[in-house]
C-alpha cells in the first residue's frame, strides 16, 4: 500500500495541472464513485463463496453456503431456502397478474376521454409517489380491518406487490403506446379490420417488447421489494429474501446469507438483462438510433 | 375536441372496459387502505384488549390519538427524533448532489466511448437488492470488517472501531449509498436532453467552459436536480430500516422506525402508528406533489 502512495500522488498532480484540457478530473471522480458503489456488492458476493464462517477473511473458494453445507447452506437450511421459494413464487404470481392488468389499463387510459378519465389517471400515478411505508401501513390495516377475509401472508403480499407495481407497467407500455402511433390501427381499419381486430393483431405485435420488459421488471420489483413484504408478513413461511436479509443480517449473519442474497443478485440482474436484450433486438429491427441501455437508463424517471 | 371523433376513438366503452379492471384494482387496493389509515387514527381504542378499533363513519372520527402524537412531535418525547430525519436526510441529499451532479455530467456529455460501460455500472444498483446493498456494508464495517483492517494498517486508528452502533456518519453513509443511484439517473436524463449546439453556441460566443457550465448547462440541468432530489427524499424520509441494519440503536432512530414499532412491534400501537403515518404522508405531501406534477408534464410532452 504505501509503496504505492508516492506514485499515485505525483500521477494526481499531473492530472490537477491541467483539468480542464480533457475532463480528467471528472472521469476520476466518476472511476472512483463507481468502485465505491459497486465493489462493496463484490466483496459481499465472494464471501458467499468462502469456505469457512468468516466474512471479512477469505478461506477459499467453496460452494459450502450454496449447497454443500448439510444443515447451513441455502439449499439445507429450511429458513433460507422457503424465503428463496417464498420471493420466487410472489415475482412469478404478480409478474403474471400485473402485466396484463397494466397493458389493459394503459390501453384504456391512453384512448378513454369521458368523464372519470382525468381522475382515473391521476389515480394511477398516484402509488408511483406514495413513500413504501405509508403503502405498507395502509395495506396493513386494510387486510386486518376492512379486507379481512384476505389473510396475511402470501394472499396479501401478493395484491401489494400487484399494487405497488402496476402504475410502472402502465407508464412503460405508454410510452411505447405513443412511439407507436395510431397511424396502423387506422390503416388496419381502413382496410376493413374490426377495432378489436386491428388491436390484437396490429397493436399487440407492436406492444409486444413493450410487454416483455414490463414482465421482467415486474419480476425484478416484486423480488426486490422489502417493506410492503415486511409489512404484510404472517409467518415463517411467508418471509421473503429481502425479509430474511433484513432479520438476519445483524443477528445471525453467515456466508449462507451473503449466498441468499446473491442468488437474489443473479435472479433480478438476469431479469433486467433479458429485458434489456429484448429491447435492443427490436429497436435494431426498426433501426432506433442509440442504444438500449440508453434507452433503460431513462426508463426510471 | 376533434381529435375524439377519429376513427379509432369512436369506440369509448372499449377503451373504458379496458380501463376497469385496472381502476377498479386501484380504488379497492389503493384508495381503500388509505381510508383505513384515516379509520384507525381517528379510531377509538378497545378498553380491554387495548387494540386500535377502526370507526369507519367519518362524523365519528375521533382526532385524539392524532393530536397527541402531533403535540409529541412538537415538543415531545418525538421531535428529537423528527428533528434528527430531516437532519439526515438533508444532510444525505446535499451530499447525493455533490457526488452526484459530476458523474451524471461526466456520462453525459464527456465519456465517449465509455459510455454504455458506464451507463451499465450506473444502472446495475437499481436492480440490486438495497437490503443486500445494505448487507454488503455491515459486512465491510464489522468490527474485523475490510473498513477496519484498511484503516488500521494504514495506521489512521490504533485499534478496530464500532461502525455499526449508534453512529450518524454510517446512517448517512448509508442513506447516501442506497440512494444516490436514484438521482444520478433523472439527472443523466436531463442532461442528455441539452442541446448540444446550444453549449457550443455558449462557447462560440466567447464563454470560458466555467462560465458556459454555470449559465448554460447548470439552469438547463436544474429540473432534472429536481426530479432526482425529490425521488431520493420522498423514500429517504421513509426509511426505517437503513438505520436499524446500519446502527440499531435508539441515538439514530429515525421518523419512520416510530411507525415501523408501533405497527410490527406491538399490539396496541396501530392506531399511533396511523397517526404518525398521516403526519409522515402529510409533511411529505409537497414533494408527492411535486413529482406527480413533473410525471404528468412528461407524459404530456410524451403525447405530443
Amino acid at each position: 500500500m504505501e509503496i504505492e502512495r508516492p506514485s499515485v500522488l505525483a500521477r494526481l498532480k499531473r492530472w490537477l495541472a491541467n483539468p480542464w484540457n480533457r475532463p480528467r478530473l471528472l472521469a476520476l471522480w466518476t472511476w472512483i464513485y463507481l468502485a465505491w458503489s459497486i465493489v462493496p456488492i463484490v466483496i459481499a458476493v465472494q464471501f458467499s463463496f468462502n469456505a469457512g464462517r468468516s466474512r471479512s477473511t477469505w478461506q477459499g473458494f467453496s460452494f459450502q453456503w450454496y449447497f454443500q453445507d448439510p444443515d447451513l447452506s441455502v439449499l439445507h437450511d429450511p429458513s433460507l431456502r422457503l424465503a428463496l421459494i417464498q420471493s420466487l413464487k410472489l415475482a412469478g404470481l404478480s409478474m403474471l397478474i400485473t402485466t396484463p392488468l397494466g397493458v389493459a389499463l394503459a390501453l384504456g387510459l391512453a384512448r378513454w376521454r369521458g368523464r372519470g378519465a382525468k381522475p382515473a389517471n391521476f389515480l394511477m400515478l398516484f402509488p408511483l409517489v406514495t413513500p413504501e411505508i405509508v403503502m405498507g401501513v395502509a395495506l396493513f390495516l386494510v387486510f386486518t380491518n376492512l379486507l379481512d377475509f384476505v389473510p396475511l401472508g402470501t394472499p396479501a403480499q401478493l395484491l401489494g406487490h400487484v399494487t405497488f407495481s402496476l402504475s410502472l407497467v402502465v407508464i412503460i407500455i405508454r410510452g411505447r403506446l405513443f412511439a407507436v402511433g395510431r397511424e396502423y390501427e387506422e390503416a388496419a381499419m381502413d382496410l376493413g379490420a374490426t377495432q378489436w381486430e386491428s388491436l390484437r393483431r396490429v397493436l399487440l405485435p407492436l406492444l409486444a417488447p413493450a410487454i416483455f420488459s414490463a414482465l421482467m421488471i415486474v419480476f425484478a420489483l416484486s423480488i426486490d421489494d422489502f417493506v410492503i413484504s415486511a409489512f404484510l408478513v404472517s409467518q415463517e413461511s411467508s418471509i421473503t429474501i429481502p425479509v430474511r436479509l433484513y432479520s438476519s443480517a445483524r443477528m445471525a449473519p453467515s456466508p449462507a446469507l451473503n449466498a441468499l442474497a446473491s442468488l437474489l443478485l443473479f435472479g433480478s440482474l438476469t431479469a433486467i438483462t433479458l429485458a434489456g436484450l429484448f429491447l435492443r433486438r427490436y429497436r435494431k429491427r426498426e433501426g432506433a438510433r442509440g442504444s438500449a441501455v440508453e434507452d433503460l437508463a431513462r426508463l426510471e424517471i | 375536441m376533434a381529435e375524439q371523433t377519429g376513427v379509432v376513438g369512436e369506440r369509448t366503452w372499449l377503451w373504458r372496459a379496458f380501463a376497469a379492471p385496472g381502476v377498479t384494482w386501484l380504488i379497492l387496493l389503493f384508495l381503500t387502505p388509505f381510508y383505513a389509515i384515516l379509520s384507525v387514527a381517528m379510531g377509538k381504542l378497545d378498553p380491554i384488549f387495548l387494540t386500535a378499533e377502526p370507526v369507519w363513519n367519518p362524523a365519528a372520527w375521533d382526532p385524539g390519538v392524532f393530536a397527541e402524537a402531533f403535540g409529541e412531535i412538537f415538543g415531545g418525547a418525538l421531535g428529537e427524533t423528527a428533528l434528527r430525519t430531516i437532519a439526515y436526510v438533508i444532510v444525505a441529499t446535499s451530499l447525493s448532489v455533490l457526488i452526484g451532479y459530476p458523474v451524471a455530467y461526466y456520462v453525459s456529455r464527456r465519456a465517449g466511448r465509455w459510455k454504455i460501460l458506464i451507463l451499465v455500472l450506473l444502472i446495475a444498483p437499481f436492480w440490486i437488492n438495497y437490503l443486500m446493498r445494505m448487507l454488503s456494508w455491515v459486512n465491510l464495517l464489522d468490527r474485523e470488517g475490510y473498513v477496519n483492517q484498511i484503516l488500521m494498517a494504514l495506521q489512521i486508528f490504533d485499534e478496530p472501531r464500532e461502525w455499526l452502533v449508534g453512529r450518524h456518519e454510517t446512517v448517512i453513509l448509508g442513506l447516501v449509498y442506497g440512494y444516490i443511484p436514484f438521482f444520478i439517473l433523472p439527472l443523466f436524463a436531463a442532461l442528455d436532453r441539452i442541446d448540444e449546439a446550444v453549449v457550443e453556441a455558449s462557447r462560440d460566443l466567447g464563454a470560458s467552459p466555467f462560465w458556459t457550465f454555470l449559465r448554460v448547462t447548470l439552469p438547463l440541468s436544474k429540473q432534472g436536480i429536481l426530479a432526482g432530489t425529490v425521488i431520493i427524499m420522498l423514500p429517504m424520509f421513509g426509511d426505517y430500516y437503513t438505520p436499524n441494519l446500519l446502527s440499531g440503536s435508539p441515538k439514530t432512530r429515525m421518523f419512520a422506525n416510530e411507525i415501523d414499532l408501533f405497527v410490527n412491534q406491538t399490539t396496541s400501537g396501530g392506531g399511533r402508528g396511523a397517526a404518525l403515518t398521516l403526519i409522515l404522508m402529510g409533511f411529505v405531501g409537497l414533494l408527492m406533489v411535486y413529482y406527480l406534477l413533473s410525471v404528468a408534464r412528461a407524459t404530456r410532452e410524451a403525447r405530443a
